[in-house]
């Protein structure tokens, strides 16, 4: 069974385009505050992901049913009320089911609103498009943020810590690398992951900005 | 923070809790346009501008929230004030300062979404709980806090940028991370200082 199949033509090159060709994260280098903050324990990392798929999908719904009557002057205003309210019943639920994760990623809960992707694509993308192709278009950034976050978070994780999801899982006598933790790291660990991928993309190189 | 010096916030915004890089906040702008000194400063200083007088209001706005107990909506308050506030901006720059408008391109409606602005404003508010006067200085002090990280790591990457020696899938926002993440690395030292 191909994604052809399943989606139509149009769907599977909306998914292949989030998911790889124009990867939110490496090669428009949207979101990466969020990639950077929270991503030094997995578990931080499933619950932001989570959250911004919901606001994602949410925004995704609203703004592709609404995209004939926004008028395009007030539209970037319309968006950030969508996501803010999104990002309301995130943090809400997130305080009432899973405090210590809410605790942990204090601030960065509401930051989810000003996370680029999700405005991104509602200003590219679920603005011009049936609800259909936006939704698959949410979904597939949403995995592209999902997968980057967590490769980052379980490198981060297994090395600043030695431990996975909490668990010990690295031998006796493991020195932790304490700068992964920190801040620092988070910047050398996703400047490698962009050179990776960029590499394997073939992004060309931007021009002086 | 009740008995805080002004002085000591000041320190702690600027250097040792930058919101660039210890919070690792407003990275999209700051990748986007540190690749020449001269955009990084304009783009910097509109930051500034813009989170202090958009913390200021919000620091009221939500003075008004917790006594009538509708905190429930600061979110979509403090974004749409923010929101405002840029396309204020936008305009005076549009009518008074075009060239500086043109070389910022699409990143000043960016602002908007810039994180630096709204957790500012979440900072001053929810979780440090400030008076006003020590709200404006955290404010004030933290823009320029990012606004510094942003030209120190524009000017080494134009320096970088003349020798041309980077590997092709590590220009533009791959070594961007790398520099911030060594300057990062330096600020760690500054901890303790306060």
């Amino acid at each position: 069974m191909n994604l052809k199949e399943i989606f139509g033509k149009k769907g599977a090159k909306t998914i292949k385009n989030g998911i790889w060709r124009e990867h939110p994260i490496s090669s428009a280098t949207l979101g990466i505050c969020s990639a950077l903050a929270i991503s030094n324990k997995v578990e931080n990392a499933i619950a932001m992901s989570a959250g911004v798929i919901f606001v994602l999908i949410l925004t995704a719904i609203i703004i592709s049913l609404l995209r004939k009557i926004i008028p395009s002057r007030v539209r970037i205003i319309i968006y950030m009320i969508t996501i803010a309210s999104g990002v309301t019943i995130v943090d809400l639920a997130l305080k009432a089911y899973w405090p210590t994760v809410s605790e942990a990623m204090g601030p960065y809960v509401p930051l989810i609103i000003t996370n680029c992707i999700i405005m991104g694509r509602a200003e590219a993308f679920f603005v011009q498009n049936p609800p259909k192709l936006a939704l698959i278009d949410a979904l597939a950034n949403g995995l592209a943020y999902t997968y980057t976050l967590m490769a980052i978070a379980i490198f981060r994780e297994i090395f600043a810590f030695g431990t996975l999801l909490g668990v010990k899982i690295t031998p006796a006598g493991w020195v932790d690398w304490v700068v992964l933790a920190a801040p620092a790291g988070a910047f050398f660990v996703l400047g490698v992951f962009l050179w990776i991928t960029r590499t394997l993309a073939g992004v060309e190189p931007p021009g002086k900005g | 923070m009740g008995e805080t010096s002004l002085l000591s916030i000041f320190i702690t915004a600027l250097l040792i809790q930058n919101v660039a890089l210890y919070y690792l906040l407003g990275m999209c702008p700051f990748v986007a346009l540190s690749r020449s000194l001269t955009t990084a400063f304009g783009m910097g200083a509109a930051v500034i501008f813009v989170v202090t007088l958009t913390s200021s209001a919000n620091w009221a706005i939500y003075q008004v929230l917790e006594a009538t107990g509708s905190q429930i909506i600061q979110y979509i308050v403090f974004i749409i004030v923010i929101a405002a506030c840029v396309q204020l901006v936008e305009m005076i720059m549009e009518r008074f300062f075009p060239a500086l408008q043109a070389s910022f391109g699409i990143f000043l409606p960016l602002i908007t979404v810039n994180c630096t602005v709204l957790f500012i404003s979440l900072k001053v508010t929810t979780v440090d709980n400030l008076s006003y006067i020590q709200a404006v200085v955290y404010s004030i002090s933290a823009a320029i806090g990012f606004w510094l990280a942003m030209i120190m790591v524009a000017a080494i990457y134009e320096k970088l940028d003349l020798i041309g020696k980077v590997p092709k899938g590590l220009q533009g926002p791959g070594i961007i991370m790398i520099i911030t993440g060594i300057i990062a690395l330096a600020f760690m030292g500054f901890s303790g200082m306060v």
